[in-house]
Formats: structure tokens, C-alpha cells, sequence
């Protein structure tokens, strides 16, 4: 926030209130004054999706808590109870279920934008590292939502992933036992999930706090990738991007409202709605579909270590990603190489998703590799050289020029 | 800036006062920054302590750790039969071997196996994983062993992958894994994929000729 803010209490009272709590002007500097580049595209509205997600998610998950019942024995019952006795149950628990898928979708499109415009480069490095957390607490809270309605997928994707820490030499089985808290995932398990589950939220909430303040520090990347220069690049947040903003959370609810209303369980494994077994392991046990690029990777490798670490590195790089990334042109517009680039590392990302998806099978395993092969090559080789060979193309003088010469070729 | 030089007025202020006494009895370091020190370890150490029973309360409780052992009568699982018992939260097989599947075992030279110790909580820790080393008491049809793929955890399924015993178009003995495609031969004993030890074999022993307890 440049300047200084622009709130000036008028009552009587609400001046009292300032002089202790400055809470108006700070929301006031930071949800309407805030100086947003005037060219944001619609990529940029996915923030602000992710926002209202986390509070839909809370929301419904605090009313399916009222009915649920952390227990081996009454778990998957009490989903059922929710489903089919609890007074629209089945929409908060429809609601919740599929708020996760629409979640993961905005988060995904929300990371590609930006590493697309660049919006990881310098002055933005701390801003991107913390929404690398935030996705990876979403990843493990989501991981133990899935678990709790005790069906054989939430009890074998349980298994199969707590198992990930026991790779870590000499002390994995320790690790393992004291996540369980016995020697397999079994009610103390269920029972810390519960609670973890209800917890992290609201870590999130905070760190997605921490996000926010981070972005208000340097304020928007945007589609030209250049600095904002003056105030001719910009407009208030309000009313222009919570117009913009809402009218995209509206479009995306429709989205959302059509798989929580007509596909509920497209997006689910059919066989959760069988109770846990742990004497029988599904057939073919696969993850929810926002894990299964990992997955993939975590199957590629024929190692118990090196599968679990190239499958933990293979988040973890984007922690990276800002110092990897050699070149000093931020938007992928003006990067004739890396725009193309960009598109075939999407494309890996969804293949590894479908293989993923699939059975073991030596086929799927061995594009399982190439794909893998290719998405490390993405950061390690082809990200810092692409910077250092491409000759980029001539970036605008200034947003309001660059706003100004499109609208002056659409005449 | 040194304490000195920071006498801007003639007349020092309290702390100004108190540095300059400081200063001149210790130099840089003194008595408060020890003290600063000393009470700064003791609160480290302390919430240390303090986080560890947080840490710890998720470890298996007592009534975990109170395992009920399971007696299993061997006389009910016919030769090529294979039950799965639950033992600690855990799967068990227990297998009848024929005799196909325990002369495939013992054919496989200790070379061509990925995992060459026995992982027998029953004999001592690091022998060869010869069939023999795989069973207790020298009762080499019944194999028993944790239905748990050392990989991820997942129940292997019996009588498949690529290390069974091949009769016409029927599989005898081996695992294969469907979670990961881990193959295990007809000793339990991996042979193919990523998991990276044998199946382990859970402490048991002999009641009688036909009844064993696990645990």
C-alpha cells in the first residue's frame, strides 16, 4: 500500500474507535483502496475463488462434524446417517465432498497463472514460497478429510500414505507407528485425522492471511509481467476486482453447482462406498484425482526411498522455482521459447495425472518415467537455460501503454 | 557505535549511566547478557521438555500395546489354501504350501534375491532367506507371514504375479501386489518391484502339531 491511507472517520464515534482499533482503515487501504493493476485477465480471479473455497469448506464442515461420528465402528454409518437422515445432509456432505475437487482445480489454475506470468520473480519469491505451503497443508488436509468416512479407499489411500514416511531410513518404522499411534491405521488413527482435519483450516486460514499481506507488499503481478509505474496503471480493488471477482465466483459456482447436483460422485472412487476391510486391499487402489501426478512419479521409480523422495521433491521444487527460473522477463508473453515450454509441462502434468490414474502396468509405468524424467528436466534443465538462450521479445514501456496500444488495434 | 560516543548530552541519562558502568567493568559482555543467556536456555529447555508428552501421547496407548496373541489351528487350512487373519490391526497369511511351491523355493539361489536376509522375528536377525530360514520348526508347508507389502503397506494378492508355480493355466503360491506391482515368490520373498524387503515372518510358535499362537 503506497501513501498514506485515505480513511478519515467521519462520526464522532468512529473516530474514537480509529484512535484505538485502526481495523477500518486497515480493511478499507486493503480490500477497497488497494491499487490493482488495471489489466488483470481472468486467470487473476482465482485468488479470490480460493478464498470463498476455504470458507465453503469450513462452513459445510462444520455442520458435517455436528453429525459425524470419528469412530472405526460408526464412521461410515455416520456418513450414511448424513446422507440419508440428517435435513440436507446430503447437500453439505455433496457440498464438502466436491468443494475439494473445486478447490484443488482453482489452486491448479491459480499455480500454472503463475508460473505463466512469472508472478514467483523477484519482488514476489516470499509471496509464491508461502502459497507453496498453503498448498501443501491443503494437500495433507485434504488427505485426511478423505479418510474419515472409513471406506476402503479412505482406509487403503491411508495405508498406502502414512506408509510413504516408513521409506525414511532407520527411523520409518517408528515414524509410522507413532502416526498410527498402533501397527496399522486403526481407530487412534482415525480419531487424530478427526482432529487434525478440523485443525488445519484454520492454519490455512491464517497463512492464506500471511499470503495476502505478502502480495500487498510489492501489490499485483500482472499479464505484461512489468511493474506497476504510477498510478495511471491502476485501479482500486474496489469496486472494479470485487466486481470482477465476484462475477468469476458466480461462473465458477455454476461450475461447481453442476458436478455437486447432477455428478456428485464423478470425481469420487464408487468403491469408498464400501466400509474399510483391512484384511482385503482394493483391486486397484488409486488416490483422488488431485494426487495422482505425484502418484505417478511415486510409481515410476522401482525404489521404496527414491520413490517416496522423488515424489516429495517433485512439490517441494517449487520452493525453488523463483531462483530456478533464470530469466529476468516475468510474463511468458514476451518468452517466445518458454510460452511453448510452458504448454508441454502443462501437458506432462495432466499425462502424469492419467498415468497416475492407471494400473501398474510396464506400459504405464515406463511413460510413468518419461513423463517423471521430463517434469524434472522442466525445473532443472530446460527452466534455467530457456532464460539464458531465448531472446525475449520487446516488453511494453508501461501497463497503461500496453492497455492503451490494445485497445487502439481493436479499433 | 561505541557507548562512548553516543554522550550527546552532558548529562547522561539513567540507562546511558548504567551502560557506561557496564562498559567499564566487562567491556562488551556482561553479567545481564549472561543472565539474558541463562534464563533463555533454561525456557528452551523447559518448553522442550514440555513438548515432549504432547509429541509422545501419539505412540500406541496401553490398551494397544496390550495385544491379545491369536491361536490359529492349522488342521483347518487344506494343502493350497490360504486364510488371512487379522494379528495387532494387521493381516496374516497363513498358507499351505504344496510341494511345487516349496521346491520352487528352495531352487532360487540366494544371489537372485532382492531382499537376501530372512526377516524372521523367530530365528536370529540377519540369516539367509532360505526357505528353510522362512518357516518355524522346519514345517515347511505352512508359511506364515505378515500379509503386508513391505512397499506401501497394501494386502498382496496369493496365487499370482510371476514368481508362482505355473501348472497348465493355474498360479500356485507367489504374490503379486496390486498397489504398486510388487511380486513375491512362493517363500514370500520379493523378487520384482519397489518394495524393498521380504514378508516378514511375525514371531509364532508350535502349541501343538497342528496349533501355533502369533504374537
Amino acid at each position: 500500500m503506497s501513501g498514506p491511507s485515505k480513511y478519515q472517520p467521519t462520526s464522532a464515534i468512529g473516530k474514537w474507535f480509529h484512535e484505538r482499533l485502526p481495523i477500518v482503515a486497515f480493511a478499507k487501504d486493503h480490500a477497497m483502496d488497494f491499487p490493482t493493476p488495471k489489466n488483470l485477465n481472468y486467470w487473476w480471479t482465482f485468488g479470490g475463488i480460493l478464498a470463498v473455497m476455504l470458507v465453503v469448506q469450513i462452513i459445510t464442515g462444520v455442520v458435517l462434524v455436528m453429525h459425524y461420528t470419528p469412530h472405526v465402528d460408526l464412521a461410515f454409518a455416520s456418513v450414511e446417517h448424513i446422507m440419508r437422515d440428517v435435513n440436507y445432509g446430503w447437500l453439505m456432505r455433496y457440498l464438502h465432498m466436491n468443494g475439494a475437487s473445486m478447490f484443488f482445480i482453482a489452486v491448479y489454475i491459480h499455480m500454472f497463472r503463475g508460473m505463466y506470468y512469472g508472478s514467483y520473480k523477484a519482488p514476489r519469491e516470499v509471496l509464491w514460497m508461502i502459497g507453496v505451503i498453503i498448498y501443501l497443508i491443503m494437500m495433507a488436509t485434504a488427505f485426511m478429510g478423505y479418510v474419515l468416512p472409513w471406506g476402503q479407499m479412505s482406509f487403503w489411500g491411508a495405508k498406502v500414505i502414512t506408509n510413504l514416511f516408513s521409506a525414511i531410513p532407520f527411523v520409518g518404522d517408528y515414524v509410522t507407528t507413532w502416526l498410527w499411534g498402533g501397527y496399522s491405521v486403526d481407530n487412534p488413527t482415525l480419531n487424530r485425522f478427526f482432529s487434525l482435519h478440523y485443525l488445519l483450516p484454520f492454519v490455512l486460514a491464517g497463512i492464506v492471511f500471511l499470503h495476502i499481506w505478502a502480495l500487498h507488499v510489492p501489490g499485483n503481478n500482472n499479464p505484461t509481467g512489468i511493474s506497476v509505474k504510477g498510478p495511471q496503471d491502476t485501479v482500486p480493488f474496489h469496486p472494479y476486482y470485487t466486481m470482477k471477482d465476484g462475477f468469476a465466483i458466480v461462473v465458477f459456482f455454476i461450475f461447481y453447482g453442476l458436478f455437486v447436483f447432477y455428478g456428485p460422485n464423478y470425481l469420487g472412487d464408487a468403491v469408498n462406498y464400501v466400509p474399510a476391510n483391512p484384511l482385503s486391499t482394493p483391486a486397484h487402489i488409486k488416490p483422488e484425482w488431485y494426487y495422482l501426478p505425484f502418484y505417478a512419479i511415486l510409481r515410476s521409480i522401482p525404489d521404496k526411498l527414491f520413490g517416496v523422495l522423488a515424489m516429495f521433491s517433485s512439490i517441494l521444487i517449487l520452493l525453488f522455482l523463483p531462483w530456478l527460473d533464470t530469466s529476468r522477463v516475468r510474463s511468458g508473453k514476451y518468452r517466445p521459447i518458454f510460452k511453448l515450454e510452458f504448454w508441454v509441462f502443462a501437458a506432462v502434468c495432466v499425462a502424469l495425472g492419467f498415468i497416475g490414474s492407471r494400473p501398474p502396468d510396464p506400459t504405464y509405468v515406463m511413460w510413468g518415467q518419461i513423463l517423471t524424467v521430463y517434469y524434472f528436466g522442466h525445473f532443472i534443465i530446460l527452466l534455467p537455460l530457456m532464460g539464458l538462450l531465448e531472446t525475449p521479445k520487446p516488453l511494453p514501456s508501461s501497463i497503461s501503454d500496453d492497455v492503451l496500444a490494445k485497445s487502439a488495434m481493436a479499433k | 557505535m561505541s557507548k562512548r560516543e553516543s554522550f550527546g548530552s552532558i548529562c547522561p541519562t539513567f540507562d546511558e549511566g548504567e551502560a557506561i558502568v557496564s562498559a567499564a567493568v566487562e567491556n562488551d559482555v556482561n553479567r545481564r547478557d549472561f543472565l539474558f543467556l541463562a534464563t533463555g536456555a533454561v525456557a528452551g529447555v523447559g518448553a522442550a521438555l514440555t513438548a515432549w508428552p504432547f509429541i509422545y501421547q501419539m505412540n500406541p496407548d496401553a490398551a494397544v500395546l496390550a495385544l491379545a496373541s491369536i491361536e490359529v489351528d492349522l488342521s483347518s487350512v487344506a494343502e493350497g489354501q490360504e486364510v488371512i487373519l487379522k494379528w495387532r490391526g494387521n493381516p496374516v497369511f497363513v498358507r499351505h504350501r504344496g510341494q511345487a511351491e516349496i521346491d520352487a523355493a528352495k531352487a532360487v539361489k540366494m544371489g537372485d534375491l532382492k531382499d537376501p536376509v530372512a526377516r524372521n522375528a523367530n530365528i536370529k536377525d540377519g540369516l539367509d532367506a532360505t526357505d528353510e530360514n522362512r518357516v518355524v520348526g522346519g514345517k515347511e508347508q505352512f508359511l506364515i507371514m505378515m500379509a503386508v507389502c513391505t512397499h506401501l503397506g497394501c494386502v498382496p494378492l496369493g496365487d499370482s504375479g510371476e514368481f508362482a508355480v505355473v501348472q497348465g493355466n493355474t498360479k500356485t503360491g507367489g504374490w503379486f501386489c496390486p498397489c504398486h506391482g510388487s511380486q513375491y515368490d512362493t517363500a514370500g520373498r520379493i523378487r520384482k518391484g519397489p518394495a524393498p524387503q521380504n514378508l516378514a515372518v511375525p514371531p509364532y510358535k508350535y502349541l501343538s502339531d497342528t496349533k501355533i499362537q502369533i504374537g
